[in-house]
Protein backbone atom coordinates (compact mmCIF):
# COMPACT_ATOMS: atom_id res chain seq x y z
CA UNK A 1 0.00 0.00 0.00
CA UNK A 2 1.65 3.30 -1.04
CA UNK A 3 1.70 6.43 1.09
CA UNK A 4 -0.60 8.39 -1.22
CA UNK A 5 -3.28 5.70 -0.90
CA UNK A 6 -2.87 5.67 2.88
CA UNK A 7 -3.13 9.47 3.11
CA UNK A 8 -6.23 9.51 0.91
CA UNK A 9 -7.85 6.80 3.04
CA UNK A 10 -7.14 8.79 6.22
CA UNK A 11 -8.61 11.91 4.59
CA UNK A 12 -11.70 10.01 3.45
CA UNK A 13 -12.21 8.58 6.93
CA UNK A 14 -12.12 12.12 8.39
CA UNK A 15 -14.56 13.28 5.70
CA UNK A 16 -16.86 10.36 6.48
CA UNK A 17 -16.92 11.27 10.17
CA UNK A 18 -17.01 15.08 9.92
CA UNK A 19 -17.68 16.27 6.35
CA UNK A 20 -21.45 15.74 6.34
CA UNK A 21 -21.29 14.83 2.67
CA UNK A 22 -24.32 13.71 0.72
CA UNK A 23 -22.14 11.05 -0.90
CA UNK A 24 -20.06 8.18 0.44
CA UNK A 25 -16.80 9.83 1.43
CA UNK A 26 -14.92 6.56 1.04
CA UNK A 27 -15.96 6.36 -2.62
CA UNK A 28 -16.04 10.00 -3.74
CA UNK A 29 -13.78 10.93 -6.66
CA UNK A 30 -10.44 12.42 -5.51
CA UNK A 31 -11.05 15.61 -7.53
CA UNK A 32 -14.76 15.94 -6.66
CA UNK A 33 -15.80 19.28 -5.12
CA UNK A 34 -16.58 18.57 -1.47
CA UNK A 35 -18.62 21.76 -1.10
CA UNK A 36 -20.78 20.69 -4.03
CA UNK A 37 -21.10 17.34 -2.25
CA UNK A 38 -22.67 19.06 0.74
CA UNK A 39 -19.81 20.11 3.00
CA UNK A 40 -20.67 23.37 4.77
CA UNK A 41 -18.16 25.95 5.96
CA UNK A 42 -18.73 24.78 9.52
CA UNK A 43 -18.20 21.14 8.52
CA UNK A 44 -14.95 22.16 6.82
CA UNK A 45 -13.73 23.54 10.16
CA UNK A 46 -14.49 20.21 11.82
CA UNK A 47 -12.71 18.43 8.97
CA UNK A 48 -9.67 20.66 9.46
CA UNK A 49 -9.52 19.99 13.21
CA UNK A 50 -10.00 16.24 12.68
CA UNK A 51 -7.26 16.20 10.02
CA UNK A 52 -4.91 17.94 12.46
CA UNK A 53 -5.60 15.20 14.98
CA UNK A 54 -5.30 12.36 12.48
CA UNK A 55 -2.01 13.56 10.96
CA UNK A 56 -0.62 15.26 14.08
CA UNK A 57 -0.15 18.58 12.28
CA UNK A 58 -1.46 22.13 12.48
CA UNK A 59 -2.68 24.05 9.46
CA UNK A 60 -0.99 27.48 9.40
CA UNK A 61 -3.10 30.57 8.78
CA UNK A 62 -2.07 30.90 5.15
CA UNK A 63 -3.66 27.49 4.46
CA UNK A 64 -7.02 28.43 5.96
CA UNK A 65 -8.58 28.82 2.53
CA UNK A 66 -11.75 27.37 1.09
CA UNK A 67 -9.80 25.81 -1.80
CA UNK A 68 -7.43 23.88 0.51
CA UNK A 69 -10.37 21.77 1.71
CA UNK A 70 -12.24 21.61 -1.60
CA UNK A 71 -11.34 18.03 -2.61
CA UNK A 72 -9.47 14.95 -1.42
CA UNK A 73 -6.60 15.84 -3.77
CA UNK A 74 -6.43 19.44 -2.52
CA UNK A 75 -6.35 18.27 1.11
CA UNK A 76 -3.66 15.69 0.32
CA UNK A 77 -1.50 18.32 -1.40
CA UNK A 78 -1.84 20.63 1.61
CA UNK A 79 -1.08 17.93 4.17
CA UNK A 80 2.01 16.70 2.37
CA UNK A 81 3.41 20.26 2.54
CA UNK A 82 3.18 20.30 6.34
CA UNK A 83 6.24 19.38 8.41
CA UNK A 84 6.13 16.30 10.61
CA UNK A 85 3.11 14.63 9.03
CA UNK A 86 2.35 11.33 10.74
CA UNK A 87 0.86 8.70 8.39
CA UNK A 88 -0.49 5.52 9.98
CA UNK B 1 -16.49 44.12 -31.90
CA UNK B 2 -17.31 45.78 -28.55
CA UNK B 3 -16.22 43.99 -25.38
CA UNK B 4 -19.03 42.20 -23.54
CA UNK B 5 -20.56 44.55 -21.00
CA UNK B 6 -19.60 42.31 -18.08
CA UNK B 7 -15.92 42.61 -19.02
CA UNK B 8 -16.19 46.39 -19.35
CA UNK B 9 -17.79 46.55 -15.88
CA UNK B 10 -15.06 44.39 -14.35
CA UNK B 11 -12.38 46.57 -15.93
CA UNK B 12 -14.09 49.71 -14.66
CA UNK B 13 -14.21 48.34 -11.12
CA UNK B 14 -10.50 47.59 -11.35
CA UNK B 15 -9.83 51.24 -12.05
CA UNK B 16 -12.30 53.09 -9.83
CA UNK B 17 -13.16 50.40 -7.27
CA UNK B 18 -16.41 48.55 -6.79
CA UNK B 19 -19.16 51.03 -5.87
CA UNK B 20 -21.47 48.42 -4.42
CA UNK B 21 -22.03 48.02 -0.69
CA UNK B 22 -20.31 44.87 0.52
CA UNK B 23 -22.62 42.38 2.23
CA UNK B 24 -22.17 38.91 3.71
CA UNK B 25 -24.66 36.63 5.46
CA UNK B 26 -24.37 33.26 7.18
CA UNK B 27 -26.60 30.91 9.12
CA UNK B 28 -25.44 28.22 11.55
CA UNK B 29 -27.32 25.45 13.31
CA UNK B 30 -26.59 25.90 17.02
CA UNK B 31 -26.55 22.14 17.65
CA UNK B 32 -23.69 21.80 15.15
CA UNK B 33 -21.58 24.19 17.23
CA UNK B 34 -22.46 22.20 20.35
CA UNK B 35 -21.31 19.03 18.57
CA UNK B 36 -18.01 20.68 17.61
CA UNK B 37 -17.45 21.79 21.19
CA UNK B 38 -18.14 18.25 22.42
CA UNK B 39 -15.98 16.65 19.73
CA UNK B 40 -13.00 19.00 19.72
CA UNK B 41 -13.39 20.80 23.05
CA UNK B 42 -11.25 23.81 23.74
CA UNK B 43 -9.25 23.27 20.56
CA UNK B 44 -12.35 24.28 18.58
CA UNK B 45 -13.05 27.24 20.87
CA UNK B 46 -9.48 28.50 21.03
CA UNK B 47 -8.93 28.17 17.28
CA UNK B 48 -12.01 30.13 16.29
CA UNK B 49 -12.77 32.59 19.05
CA UNK B 50 -10.85 35.34 20.83
CA UNK B 51 -10.57 35.59 24.59
CA UNK B 52 -13.05 38.47 24.48
CA UNK B 53 -15.59 36.40 22.53
CA UNK B 54 -15.24 33.39 24.83
CA UNK B 55 -15.57 35.58 27.91
CA UNK B 56 -18.62 37.31 26.50
CA UNK B 57 -20.29 34.02 25.58
CA UNK B 58 -19.47 32.68 29.04
CA UNK B 59 -21.36 35.44 30.85
CA UNK B 60 -24.60 33.62 30.02
CA UNK B 61 -23.82 29.89 30.31
CA UNK B 62 -27.32 28.90 29.19
CA UNK B 63 -26.76 30.83 25.94
CA UNK B 64 -23.09 30.02 25.36
CA UNK B 65 -23.74 27.82 22.33
CA UNK B 66 -26.13 30.32 20.75
CA UNK B 67 -23.66 33.15 21.23
CA UNK B 68 -20.73 31.19 19.83
CA UNK B 69 -22.88 30.07 16.89
CA UNK B 70 -23.79 33.71 16.17
CA UNK B 71 -20.12 34.68 16.34
CA UNK B 72 -19.15 31.86 14.02
CA UNK B 73 -21.83 33.05 11.58
CA UNK B 74 -20.40 36.58 11.86
CA UNK B 75 -16.94 35.34 10.89
CA UNK B 76 -18.30 33.47 7.88
CA UNK B 77 -20.39 36.50 6.88
CA UNK B 78 -17.21 38.60 7.12
CA UNK B 79 -15.31 36.27 4.81
CA UNK B 80 -18.14 36.62 2.28
CA UNK B 81 -18.58 40.37 2.61
CA UNK B 82 -14.90 41.10 2.09
CA UNK B 83 -14.20 38.25 -0.32
CA UNK B 84 -11.60 36.72 2.01
CA UNK B 85 -12.37 33.01 1.52
CA UNK B 86 -9.09 32.51 -0.36
CA UNK B 87 -6.97 34.87 1.72
CA UNK B 88 -5.88 32.53 4.53
CA UNK B 89 -7.36 34.43 7.47
CA UNK B 90 -7.14 33.43 11.14
CA UNK B 91 -10.74 33.35 12.43
CA UNK B 92 -9.63 35.28 15.52
CA UNK B 93 -8.75 38.27 13.32
CA UNK B 94 -12.52 38.69 12.87
CA UNK B 95 -13.79 39.50 16.34
CA UNK B 96 -17.27 40.25 17.62
CA UNK B 97 -17.19 42.68 20.51
CA UNK B 98 -20.10 43.56 22.74
CA UNK B 99 -20.29 47.30 23.30
CA UNK B 100 -21.23 49.04 26.55
CA UNK B 101 -24.78 49.62 25.28
CA UNK B 102 -25.25 45.90 24.55
CA UNK B 103 -24.86 46.09 20.78
CA UNK B 104 -22.31 43.91 19.04
CA UNK B 105 -19.70 45.28 16.64
CA UNK B 106 -17.19 43.66 14.34
CA UNK B 107 -13.50 44.41 14.85
CA UNK B 108 -11.03 43.23 12.24
CA UNK B 109 -7.37 42.78 13.09
CA UNK B 110 -4.16 41.98 11.25
CA UNK B 111 -4.40 40.60 7.74
CA UNK B 112 -8.21 40.65 7.76
CA UNK B 113 -8.23 44.37 8.57
CA UNK B 114 -5.57 45.08 5.97
CA UNK B 115 -7.40 43.27 3.17
CA UNK B 116 -10.83 44.62 4.10
CA UNK B 117 -9.39 48.14 3.86
CA UNK B 118 -12.28 49.54 5.87
CA UNK B 119 -12.42 51.24 9.24
CA UNK B 120 -14.03 49.04 11.89
CA UNK B 121 -16.38 51.93 12.67
CA UNK B 122 -17.79 51.67 9.12
CA UNK B 123 -18.66 47.97 9.37
CA UNK B 124 -22.25 47.10 10.28
CA UNK B 125 -23.02 43.82 12.04
CA UNK B 126 -26.33 42.26 12.98
CA UNK B 127 -26.68 38.99 14.90
CA UNK B 128 -29.72 36.94 15.84
CA UNK B 129 -30.53 33.48 17.13
CA UNK B 130 -33.83 31.65 17.50
CA UNK B 131 -35.30 28.23 16.86
CA UNK B 132 -31.95 26.49 16.99
CA UNK B 133 -30.30 28.70 14.38
CA UNK B 134 -28.00 31.70 14.56
CA UNK B 135 -27.58 34.21 11.74
CA UNK B 136 -25.26 37.13 11.07
CA UNK B 137 -25.13 39.87 8.46
CA UNK B 138 -22.08 42.03 7.80
CA UNK B 139 -22.21 45.16 5.62
CA UNK B 140 -19.52 47.65 4.70
CA UNK B 141 -19.04 50.60 2.35
CA UNK B 142 -17.79 49.96 -1.18
CA UNK B 143 -14.18 49.01 -1.59
CA UNK B 144 -11.67 51.39 -3.11
CA UNK B 145 -9.01 48.69 -3.18
CA UNK B 146 -7.77 47.82 -6.65
CA UNK B 147 -7.65 44.02 -7.15
CA UNK B 148 -4.07 42.74 -7.18
CA UNK B 149 -4.62 41.17 -10.59
CA UNK B 150 -5.13 44.66 -12.04
CA UNK B 151 -2.56 46.56 -9.99
CA UNK B 152 0.49 47.88 -11.84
Amino acid sequence: MNEEFTIDHMIRTVLKDHGRLSQDALAIQPEADLYQAGMTSHASVNVMLALEGAFDVEFPDHMLKRSVFASVVAIREAITQLPGVRVQ
Amino acid sequence: MPAPSVLREDAARAVVGDKRTRVGIDIVQVSRIEESLREFGERFAQRLFTEHELADAGTAPSQRSERLAARFAAKEATLKAFDLCESGIDWREMEVRRLADGRCALHLHGKAASLAATSNEDIALSLSHDGGYAVAIVAAPPSSRIPLSFAV
